[in-house]
């Protein structure tokens, strides 16, 4: 750790000589060495004695009723303790997220939907017994095949995020109507699965009416109220932990069923019980990201200035909840258009419950429109970083509020200066390589900027130490390191003179790792916590028994603001294309970011190149298929479901430029864990384009719909 | 999973005989697929008799100037082996195509062969598939098949054999060597590897109990331009969406040996027989590639949604071809 700043405890940052900070060292992360050598434990590695295993039983069918469970079979096998189904298992409170109804009633929703849970004495003893589960079903036809026109397809009256379905300003089909320059397309992003390294797994114990659970969550604390809402236990007699948690992407921002199933086995046996979800179960009960199918109508002036701007999205949700993709919303943001319209269809169908997936609608929605943008620009004729400049607006176009701040031009263009840009010719088709063709692009990114109110404590300890305690969640992020250096920076001392404890109800509570809102909002109550104990030190020595200062950042953290706040970026790809297999391969990815001050160098640096990589991931390689027979997801391994490997990454960069922005909380800092996908997937297929001169308006741009448009000319509009 | 027994076998003798005695074994090499097989249910072997050990991990070179590699070579060291790279590079290509450098060191050559289809319904035990379980349907005919067969399939069947280096060794008419209590023989690789056609449950002409103890490179193929070309989804490792494997020799401005195997496109590596007769006499340029594969492809029966396989083996074909010609040609 390279971090040393004066030590003199309760000495605020601004006020020191030389003006050197925690803040923004490119500091290691603090569990780094426990999990390369592996001894970082997971929730599925609590040993206790006594411990039993779980598997659950997916339903077979897509829709229908349970009519019978037979268990005799099941229950004759050697190790097999216990099968629950809707017959037996432990009634609980009806839950507010109906995908944790999880056994209460004969209904399938959806294939894969669990419909028993079998607890054996080992792992191998609970597969053998749900395979030996039968289950009898009353079949109804299903539908699980999205369309543009579906008849059973509404305007929702929200999106997720409680955005509004539906805005409209001005006249838009008028004036897009009467525009000079046109362009009318249509997008299509297909199902996409999360997919975290670590599979969704839980540790259930009962103790005299306490529940102790360790799981795998982006959120102990939301964890521990819908258990003891469900089980009908005071909050505090349930303890939950996630010390260390492999990743979420979304699926764990909330419980999932394992957790509660984990709970209700470990009650009805007396046992403590862990239930790893198999890789293949997850695409059917964790959520996933909703397919898209994106019209854009973009009309503008010779000038390239927008007069109309339409973004429609459909998207399905199941029978289980509306939940639905917010993919029209970014559009809200991004671009001056007087006249605009950004809307949502969604048809229910019996599919799994779609939910967030990081950056749900900025990164589907984004591809979208930035596709769309580069597009108009081919029509325009004019260079599409300059055609993003000219439409740069005063003011958030929807809500008319001021910026916070908002830096994409300069994203823009240090992105190209950085990238090259200037020696691109604009020609598609124009750059031939032997057999391969050449390509570059261009997307903006966006993201919101967003915070929960949040309480953490700080303790100053005798020993000239302190300690935070906060109810974080480390997803892999590196959030420790980064309170650490929060609130090294605040107490002005060595960032090692500060320990850390996350991850555990026992903790003070505090919100999720998810809407890249964990840092600003726990860093906000450690920053707080620490100022408070700063004032009391004041400089003077620390009391024998230390000296503890608790900060509640409700009423802050989640105060209305007049400004409309949000990160910026700019992403620039290079591919090559080849005209003999139609494989499309990234070169380089850049992307430059305007988030606010950046914490600490080297985790930014990471989430970046993550997001970005993810986001490559769904430009080229991962897509899901709706088995409109089945009524599932094909691809339900990582063999088939094909997230980047290493080999798979190419020349990848990271910058951000500074930013001071006074209006987001005390560190200055923006999320920056979901905007590296959201303009990536635009990024390389507008460099797909720009290699080959055909427009594949489908992700992803496998080898097969590539080939299949090289050389073809006008590609049909996408819808 | 269902417990089940273990032994190791020393010879081959022996693990015939230790197979012979266990109903419901199976042999186990490096375990890359039939323990995945295993977790998924798919296979529910009573005994494991573990043949990974055998004496079989050598590659002999042969009087004759054949090659002979044990059944046990690893692929990473079948890949690497000097004599494969400089006599066979298109065995070496197509070893390195395939799978992941983990996969590729754990791999046995005999497993290699013997591995069965990624096809996802056959993977997945809750729905039907005829190869399977017999006479239960095919759920991929109407279902999700972008990764299925366009030639050789029956409406029992659209698997695809997943090996890629399956489809070099039948470009080069390597034989794969079999031992089994009735005793040794060979079988032509191209021939081994069957047609899904009435009974999609047997994937090769290996009897019960038959163990793959090696494959034999012939001497004709050796030294000669060779190429193998993929093509997949992902760049870093993924089965392959169509690939080929050829062997081509050129002799006096006229095309006088050509070997061409496609991969991906059937339930066997597809030996493309009515290309290389087309191709015999004729001098190697691209018109006469192209009509040569075209020829081969024109028996294509591509299903609703994996017809871009026909234009992605052709211009694989065409371009390794070419390539190779224009080598021999320098």
């Amino acid at each position: 750790m390279d971090a040393t700043a004066p030590s003199t405890p309760g000495v605020p940052v601004e006020r020191r000589e030389n003006g050197e900070s925690a803040l923004g060292a490119p500091v290691e992360r603090r569990e780094g060495r426990q999990k390369v050598t592996g001894t970082a434990r997971y929730a599925a590695e609590q040993p206790r004695p006594g411990r039993a295993h779980a598997w659950p039983v997916p339903a077979s069918v897509a829709r229908g009723r349970v009519t019978g469970i037979d268990t005799a079979a099941a229950l004759a096998l050697p190790g097999v303790l216990a099968v629950l189904s809707h017959e037996n298992a432990p009634r609980l409170s009806e839950p507010d997220d109906a995908m944790l109804a999880v056994l209460r009633d004969s209904r399938v929703p959806h294939r894969g939907w669990f419909v028993a849970l079998v607890v054996g004495e080992t792992l191998e003893a609970a597969r053998a017994g749900a395979a030996a589960v039968r289950v009898d079903y009353a079949v109804e036809d299903h539908d699980v095949t999205l369309t543009r026109d579906h008849p059973a397809a509404y305007a929702p009256e929200e999106a997720n995020g409680g955005y509004p379905g539906t805005r409209e300003h001005g006249d838009p089909e008028g004036a897009f109507a009467s525009a000079p320059v046109r362009v009318d397309v249509g997008y299509s992003v297909p199902p996409l699965h999360n997919h975290p390294m670590e599979p969704h797994a839980t540790t259930a114990e009962w103790q005299d009416g306490r529940l102790t659970v360790h799981t795998s969550t982006q959120g102990a604390t939301t964890v521990r109220a819908v258990l003891a809402g469900l089980f009908g236990v005071p909050e505090d007699h349930v303890t939950v932990h996630a010390e260390h948690v492999g990743g979420g992407f979304g699926s764990k921002g909330t419980p999932r069923p394992d957790v509660v199933l984990a709970a209700m086995a470990a009650r009805h046996t007396g046992r403590p019980v862990t239930l790893a979800l198999p890789r293949r179960f997850l695409p059917a009960v964790v959520g996933h990201r909703a397919p898209t199918l994106h019209r854009l109508r973009l009309g503008a002036r010779p000038d390239g200035r927008l007069v109309s701007l339409i973004h429609e999205v459909t998207t399905h949700t199941s029978r289980v909840k509306e939940f639905v993709e917010q993919a029209a919303v970014p559009t809200r943001v991004m671009y001056a258009a007087p006249d605009s319209r950004t809307a949502h269809r969604v048809t229910p169908l019996d599919v799994p419950t779609p939910s967030w997936m990081r950056a749900p609608g900025e990164a589907p929605g984004m591809y979208a429109l930035e596709s769309a943008m580069d597009e108009l620009a081919g029509e325009l004729g004019m260079d599409p970083v300059e055609l993003r400049i000219v439409n740069e607006p005063d003011t958030e176009p929807d809500s008319g509020k001021p910026f916070s701040s908002r830096h994409l031009v300069e994203c823009l263009r240090e992105g190209a200066r950085r990238f090259g840009w200037d020696r691109r010719d604009p020609r598609p088709g124009s750059r031939a390589e032997g057999p391969l063709l050449v390509g570059s692009g261009v997307a903006a990114a966006m993201y919101p900027v967003m915070a929960q109110p949040s309480t953490a404590a700080v303790r100053a300890l005798s020993d000239g130490n302190f300690l935070v305690r906060i109810n974080a969640t480390d997803i892999g992020t590196g959030a420790r390191t980064v309170l650490a250096q929060i609130a090294a920076d605040r107490l002005a001392v060595p960032v090692d003179r500060v320990r850390i404890e996350v991850g555990s109800t026992d903790l003070p509570a505090a919100s999720l790792a998810g809407g890249s809102s964990g840092t600003a909002s726990w860093g906000w109550a450690v920053h707080e916590a620490c100022a408070r104990l700063a004032e009391r030190l004041a400089g003077g020595p620390v009391p024998a028994e230390g000296l503890e200062v608790r900060a509640d950042t409700a009423g802050q953290a989640d105060a209305d603001s007049p400004y409309a706040r949000h990160a910026f970026g700019a992403h620039f790809a290079e591919v090559a294309v080849d005209t003999v297999t139609g494989e499309t391969r990234v070169r380089r990815l850049l992307g430059v970011y305007a988030a606010g001050r950046i914490l600490n160098s080297r985790t930014a640096r990471s989430q970046f190149v993550g997001g970005m990589t993810m986001g490559l991931g769904m430009a080229l390689t991962e897509g899901s298929t709706m088995d409109a027979a089945f009524g599932d997801f094909t691809e339900s391994d990582l063999a088939s479901y094909h997230v980047p490997a290493h080999a798979d990454v190419p020349d990848i960069e990271a910058h951000w430029i500074d930013e001071d922005d006074p209006h987001l909380n005390p560190m200055g800092s923006k999320g920056i864990g979901e905007i590296g996908i959201v303009g990536t997937a635009a990024a390389i297929g507008n460099a797909v384009f720009h290699a080959t001169g055909t427009r594949v308006r489908e992700l992803p741009l496998t080898p097969d719909r590539v080939l299949g448009g090289i050389g073809r000319g006008a590609a049909p509009r996408g819808f | 999973m269902k417990t089940f027994d273990y032994v190791r076998a020393a010879s081959p003798e022996e693990a015939a005989e230790l197979f012979a005695a266990r109903p419901g074994a199976r042999y186990l090499g490096g375990g890359t697929n039939l323990v995945d097989l295993m977790k998924l249910g798919v296979e529910q072997p009573d005994a494991l008799v573990d043949v990974s050990r055998l004496p079989l991990d050598e590659v002999e070179e042969l009087p004759d100037g054949s090659l002979r590699v044990g059944a046990t070579v690893r692929n990473s060291d079948l890949a690497a082996h000097p004599a494969v790279r400089e006599r066979y590079p298109v065995l070496s290509q197509a070893l390195l195509a395939g799978a992941s450098g983990q996969l590729r060191n754990a791999a046995t050559t005999g497993g290699n062969l013997l591995q069965r289809t990624r096809c996802p319904y056959f993977q997945d035990i809750s729905k039907p598939c005829n190869k399977r379980a017999p006479g239960s349907g095919c759920g991929a005919r109407e279902g999700v098949h972008r990764d299925h067969a366009v030639l050789g399939h029956s409406p029992h069947c659209i698997a695809t054999h997943p090996s890629d280096m399956a489809v070099a060794l039948a470009a080069l008419d390597a034989r794969v060597e079999l031992y089994g209590t009735e005793g040794a023989r060979s079988v032509p690789v191209a021939d081994f590897v069957r047609l899904p056609g009435e009974h999609p449950e047997r994937d090769t002409e290996i009897a019960p109990g038959e163990l793959v103890t090696g494959v034999l490179l012939p001497a004709a193929g050796a030294g000669l331009p060779s190429a193998y070309r993929k093509a997949r989804d992902r760049a870093s490792y993924a089965f392959a969406l169509a690939s080929v494997a050829v062997v081509l020799r050129v002799t006096d401005g006229v095309v006088d040996q050509a070997g061409i195997a496609f991969g991906a496109l059937a339930h066997r590596p597809w030996r493309a027989r009515r290309a290389e007769q087309a191709l015999l006499g004729a001098a190697p340029t691209q018109a006469a590639f192209e009509h040569a594969v075209d020829l081969e492809l024109s028996a294509a029966e591509p299903l609703r949604d994996n017809a871009y396989k026909v234009p992605l083996a052709r211009s694989l074909a065409v371009d390794v071809l070419t390539r190779l010609a224009r080598a021999a040609g320098a």
